[in-house]
């Protein structure tokens, strides 16, 4: 990165981050008239947790009141992208903004597009010194489609009218292309994007936003577009249009067809003698231009046989109104054989092209990147309750965030059928009484995170000031969900925990259980050798027994589930063998033996302690024993008392030194320790790091075993595999479990074996 | 619709003065009521011809060539093409009068190569064979008794041909009735009716074979909203009299069935408006315009100096992408005689222009649009790609002065004040043809078909569009796409109509 800084605190809406070296390639792109979209590059600091092991060497690991290994807190830079929209009026304070904020600039150019990079140039130039770089619109808008399908799960969704939510999210597809983009500014441009580099303009038709809004104004003398719309909402067309119905007559209800299709837009308004309403005459204009746009994407799909058209371009954006009429015209004209496609973040596509093509160099096209909940806004309501006035003050100020991952991310090669994977077991944007539920939930558990976080930071001055910050963040995130689950694409558990993660990060709490997980794991490696011990004691079939209670019984140590927080707080020695007798009706339920030895195993593992070491080692152990080789899994960053993959490192460095079995498979690389590229409670099997995928395939892996609520339930509870699966939970939740038609403490136990 | 029961209090439909009601009676002795087209009865061996009792043969037609791509959305004469293209549900029956059972057989079968409907089977398998035999037995078909009319009633414009025979036998003339010989006289002595009424002389055919009888075709349009007065007025000179039958189509055949039959006493045959559009054009460029070429075309057509109108030879017509422009848009891609789909429609027609009009400029007849549009500049309406550009958009191959966004500049107050009438009148047009011409290439493009005839009444007096149509297909499809046009542009739904009572193939 060049060494130009961009600092964005006083920022509009964002968040408190530390000042760190920044590089700014930004772009100002401006279109539609009366928006402007600014996209900038940061770099921002932020508090990591890392843990390193203490020279094991010497004999003083032995004592039991010493740690396992020694936390540090360093800082950290990371990359995110920022992507900020707000109305033209304010270009020059934004420009004298930027302008404050850039110091020892080496950035001479930036990257503009959109109409305004012409309009506001001269302006830019002069108060930037900075040359203006005029990108090419729809290179950058698709540039900016291509980034968002990528690496935003969610960001398409289908419009449906009289559903609630009338959001339908689309689960990634990791094939986005070929697909056709319908940009309809005040004209139309049909694009067909085949590569990532690949695109042609196949067609496009003068009739489009500046068509309604201009004639909308002569017809109207209304001379806003927002406005405009909202006399549609509340017009007749049918006044105005001519319909089948008034050129048959009533016959077309004998025919069978419907009446209502419009024969002749403003057929009816061939007269001099009739007044017409400025709502039905807008209403008419809007179906007009509506049904033309989607009779030509059509036509053009059906010419390039494309089944995914997105539609974006200020005559979309965001508006119900056109979402509605747009999708009722694809759903005619195609049938149904395409699907009219919108996407959240469609305002920002253009600023992000322009962004990504001024930043080539740094490629930011060869990192995952994932959307930051803390800091993005949500998407608009579409109720129809939301007025224009209030529709224009939501969009004055709006938010994207993109934290870059440290590294890409890819699918499970053994996911059954990768386009039609979804992570989450509940959509809580459709399940309303679970939604409730879980809002509540996560809104009493916020005392508790932020009592963790501060004790996690008994040095810190500031921590009960952060906390407290973190505590409005998330609150009142969780009160924007309540309003518009479909904020932030799909609402799942999942997204629930992962937008308090961010918010955490946000205000530098890094690790709020690093302690917890310190202690736990230097309790639990003592236990090791008697757990151990006393399975290598018993007979084959009592052991298979044993090992997987022990996986149930280690996974009940869970500081997320606030039952288990409860008993923990209140007894930090709450043994292992007693977690083993409050798991609910295992005995007898539970008949299982692995069958031949499996190649490779891969296991996700959940908590640090005592699941990862008396429960998933001592499995490990046995697979290992079998011959079978083990890839274990574990989070990239830390997540609640989610085992981190540095974590793993080191205990099982600790256990390698106590067991022969875990010592020698680490060594001959049958025992393989890597990361899940996430830092979430859940697992999402589509975003995967890179280096896992490739290793399961080279390994050939044959078993997939996932462990823990977030991961095994909230999530991948109907995942399909290739291979042989095996999910397993602990219910730590008293809902969740009478939901499921079980109790506090009941197991979920589901051995899956792929259909020949 | 605005409809002041059936007089409308701008029409004055004069009729012809010598049609007396005092005939009435002696014709209706002479005549036989068409029976309702809603009964299916069995067909008697004796019924097959219109003189006698008139029987409803099932007509059925298959889905023919391929499956549209849309249904046609929003265009008033779709709806045939529903049961036509088999989209809509199953197949329907349809009852005419003006059908025999024995061509429905011949039909049936050259419609479908792997035998007939299941409907038509179902109904006719049992007398099928005896029908055709009867019919050899019979020899040639009765004559048609005249007025010989074909009738389109579309959602603005109602076009009526009508034959005037010129070979009229002394004999014939002592038999014909008073009245039959005053709307004759009527019809082809005055070139307007009523207020609204017009014959378009300048199309008139002379000279025509039709049926055996030599004669003259003429073409007369007035507006639908007029239909009722026109009703009225067939009832006050009893036309239901002369015992003739009223082919129509187009949409109004099913809107002013009724009010044909209860105020006229007419029965209508209802005539799909597809069927008739195709047979009329065949028919029309097959006997051409008076000795000249029925299809002509434009050479230079962005050229007002060079631009030249030239005949065009429609020897190969198939396959053929037939734009019917009325008050929507109707597109057809033809194979050959009887093979035909509706591949799309739109709802933005003549209708929309016109209403445009209306709404922005206050004119009031679509001869007024047309020529405030010839005096206006749309590019002060319209945003052109050089207006965003500052030129060319090279990246996409788009031209300066291609319209980005029509309308666009009306987005902006001061260019909404500095506009004319008559540039809004201009910008109307071409943002509706441009469109029209923008879906009828992709069509073309989706059906691999390279010329393109535009018909429809739109395009009456309308030489700008057609000019633009021309020269749009030609620059989009870098030359591989052909407008082609013709003389009697709005009329061959009516000469089908007139065709299929003909019973002319």
């Amino acid at each position: 990165p060049d060494g130009c800084a961009l600092s964005n605190d006083g920022g509009p809406g964002s968040a408190p981050l530390s000042p760190g070296p920044e590089s700014c390639p930004v772009c100002v792109s401006p279109a539609g008239g009366s928006l402007t979209k600014l996209a900038y590059y940061s770099t921002v600091q932020h508090k990591v947790a890392k843990v390193r092991s203490f020279d094991h060497s010497g004999k003083d690991t032995e004592r039991d009141h010493e740690p396992p290994y020694e936390i540090s807190v360093q800082e950290e830079i990371t990359a995110r992208l920022h992507f900020i929209k707000f109305e033209n009026t304010y270009i020059e304070a934004c420009l004298d903004f930027i302008k404050d904020h850039l110091v020892n600039t080496e950035t001479k150019v930036i990257q503009a597009t959109g109409g305004g990079a012409y309009k506001f140039k001269d302006l830019i130039e002069e108060k930037l010194r900075l040359k203006v770089d005029k990108e090419d619109v729809m290179t950058c808008l698709i540039k900016g489609c291509n980034f968002v399908l990528k690496n935003i799960p969610h960001e398409a969704f289908v419009y449906q009218k009289d559903s609630d939510p009338e959001f339908r999210f689309q689960t990634n597809h990791p094939h986005i292309f070929p697909y056709l983009l319908v940009n309809i500014g005040s004209g139309v441009s049909i694009v067909k994007v085949e590569t990532e580099d690949r695109f042609e303009w196949v067609g496009g038709s003068s009739i489009g936003g500046g068509t309604f809004w201009g004639l909308g104004a002569l017809l109207t003398k209304t001379k806003k577009f927002d406005e405009l719309l909202h006399l549609a909402s509340r017009g007749q067309h049918s006044n105005v249009d001519m319909l089948v119905r008034d050129v048959y007559g009533g016959a077309h209800q004998t025919l069978g067809l419907s009446g209502n299709l419009i024969a002749s837009s403003f057929g009816k308004s061939a007269t001099a003698d009739q007044e017409f309403s400025k709502e039905d005459m807008a209403k008419s204009l809007l179906h007009m231009i509506s049904n033309d746009i989607g009779q030509l994407a059509c036509l053009h799909a059906r010419l390039h046989s494309l089944d995914r058209v997105y539609f974006g371009g200020f005559f979309i954006r965001g508006h119900p109104v056109t979402m509605r009429t747009i999708t009722y015209s694809i759903n005619f004209f195609s049938k149904g054989e395409v699907q009219a496609l919108f996407l959240r973040h469609e305002g920002y596509l253009g600023a992000i092209g322009a962004f990504l093509k001024g930043a080539e160099q740094d490629n930011p096209n060869q990192y995952s990147w994932g959307e930051n909940y803390a800091c993005s806004s949500g998407l608009m309501s579409a109720s129809p309750e939301l007025g224009p006035a209030q529709r224009a003050r939501s969009g004055t100020f709006d938010l994207l965030e993109m934290d870059r991952l440290e590294r890409p991310l890819v699918n499970l090669p053994l996911l059954l059928d990768p386009p039609s994977y979804v992570p989450d077991t509940v959509d809580l944007t459709d399940d309303a009484l679970a939604r409730k539920y879980w809002l509540t939930c996560f809104e009493e558990a916020l005392d508790g995170v932020v009592k963790r976080a501060v004790a996690s930071q008994p040095d810190s001055v500031d921590a009960a000031e952060r906390a407290e910050k973190f505590r409005q963040k998330y609150w009142n995130k969780l009160q924007t969900l309540r309003q518009q689950p479909f904020a932030y694409g799909t609402l799942t558990v999942r997204s629930l925990l992962d937008t308090r993660e961010h918010c955490l990060n946000e205000f530098n709490f890094p690790d709020p259980y690093s302690k917890v997980k310190q202690r736990e794991n230097g309790v639990a490696l003592r236990c090791f050798p008697g757990v151990v011990r006393s399975l290598d004691a018993l007979g084959w079939e009592d052991r298979q027994l044993a090992l997987v209670k022990g996986l149930l019984a280690g996974n009940v140590f869970d500081w997320g589930a606030k039952a288990v927080s409860d008993v923990l707080e209140s007894d930090p020695y709450f043994g292992f063998e007693e977690a083993k007798r409050k798991l609910q009706g295992t005995d007898g339920q539970v008949t299982w033996g692995l069958g031949p030895p499996h190649k490779c195993a891969l296991i996700f593992a959940d908590n640090s302690g005592i699941d990862i070491i008396l429960g998933v080692f001592p499995f490990v152990r046995e697979l290992l024993l079998r011959g079978t080789e083990v890839i274990l899994a574990c989070n990239s960053g830390p997540a609640l008392n989610d085992v981190t993959h540095s974590e793993s490192l080191i205990v099982a460095e600790r256990i390698a030194g106590m067991d022969p079995v875990v010592h020698s498979a680490l060594r001959e690389e049958r025992l393989l320790l890597v990361q899940t590229g996430s830092s979430s409670p859940c697992l999402d099997l589509s975003r995967l790091d890179k280096g896992l995928a490739a290793l399961v395939r080279e390994r050939g892996a044959d078993l997939v075993v996932i462990e823990g609520m977030g991961r095994a339930v909230h999530t991948n509870y109907h995942a399909a595999l290739r291979c042989e699966s095996l999910k397993l939970a602990v219910i730590k939740n008293t809902w969740l479990a009478e939901r499921l038609g079980g109790r506090l403490f009941s197991v979920i136990f589901k051995y899956e074996v792929p259909a020949e | 619709m605005r409809r002041l029961g059936p007089f409308h209090p701008r029409v004055h439909w004069a009729a012809p003065p010598s049609l007396s009601s005092g005939l009435h009676r002696l014709l209706f002795l002479r005549g036989t009521r068409i029976p309702s087209s809603t009964t299916l009865s069995p067909p008697r061996h004796d019924s097959l011809s219109l003189d006698g009792g008139t029987v409803n043969p099932p007509r059925v037609r298959e889905p023919t060539g391929r499956e549209a791509f849309g249904p046609s959305p929003a265009s008033s004469d779709w709806l045939p093409a529903r049961w036509r293209n088999g989209r809509g549900g199953r197949p329907r029956a349809r009852l005419c009068s003006g059908w025999t059972a024995a061509e429905e057989f011949s039909r049936a079968r050259t419609l479908s190569p792997h035998g007939g409907p299941s409907l038509v089977r179902g109904l006719t398998s049992g007398w099928r064979p005896r029908v055709l035999r009867k019919r050899y037995l019979r020899g040639p078909p009765a004559p048609i008794v005249f007025p010989w009319f074909g009738l389109d009633i579309g959602g603005t414009l109602v076009k009526l041909v009508y034959f005037e025979p010129k070979d009229i036998t002394a004999e014939e003339e002592e038999e014909e009735v008073e009245s039959l010989k005053s709307i004759r006289k009527y019809l082809t002595s005055n070139v307007a009716y009523g207020s609204t009424g017009i014959r378009d002389v300048h199309l008139e055919l002379k000279d025509l074979t039709l049926c055996g009888r030599k004669g003259n075709l003429h073409f007369i349009r007035f507006p639908t909203h007029d239909m009722p007065a026109f009703i009225q007025m067939g009832r006050d000179k009893n036309f239901s009299s002369l015992h003739t039958v009223f082919c129509a189509t187009g949409g109004g055949a099913y809107k002013f069935e009724q009010d044909f039959l209860t105020i006229g006493d007419l029965q209508l045959c209802k005539l799909d408006e597809l069927d008739c559009l195709i047979k009329g054009i065949l028919y029309i460029d097959s006997v051409g315009f008076n000795g000249r070429s029925q299809c002509y075309y434009f050479e230079n057509p962005a050229d007002s100096e060079k631009c030249q109108k030239l005949p065009f030879d429609l020897k190969n017509p198939y396959p053929l992408l037939l734009v019917n422009i009325g008050s929507g848009v109707s597109i057809l891609a033809v194979y050959s005689k009887d093979n035909y789909k509706r591949v799309t429609g739109t709802s933005l027609g003549g209708g929309t222009f016109f209403g445009l009009c209306c709404l922005l400029t206050g004119c009031t007849t679509f001869e007024e649009a047309l020529e405030m549009a010839s005096r206006g500049d749309s590019t002060k309406v319209d945003k052109l790609v050089r207006d965003i550009y500052g030129g060319d958009y090279e990246r996409f191959g788009l031209p300066g002065w291609a319209v980005a966004s029509s309308f666009g500049n009306m987005m902006s107050k001061e260019k909404r004040e500095a506009v004319s009438k008559e540039d809004l009148a201009r910008a109307t047009l071409i943002t509706i043809t441009n469109n029209i011409g923008s879906i009828a290439r992709m069509c073309a493009l989706n059906e691999n078909i390279n010329q393109v005839v535009f018909v429809g009444n739109f395009l009456r007096i309308n030489t700008i569009a057609m000019r633009l149509l021309a020269y749009a297909l030609d620059y989009w499809s870098k030359g591989q796409l052909k407008a082609l046009f013709s003389e009697h542009e709005g009329y061959f739904g009516a000469v089908g109509a007139l065709l299929e009572l003909l019973k002319i193939p």
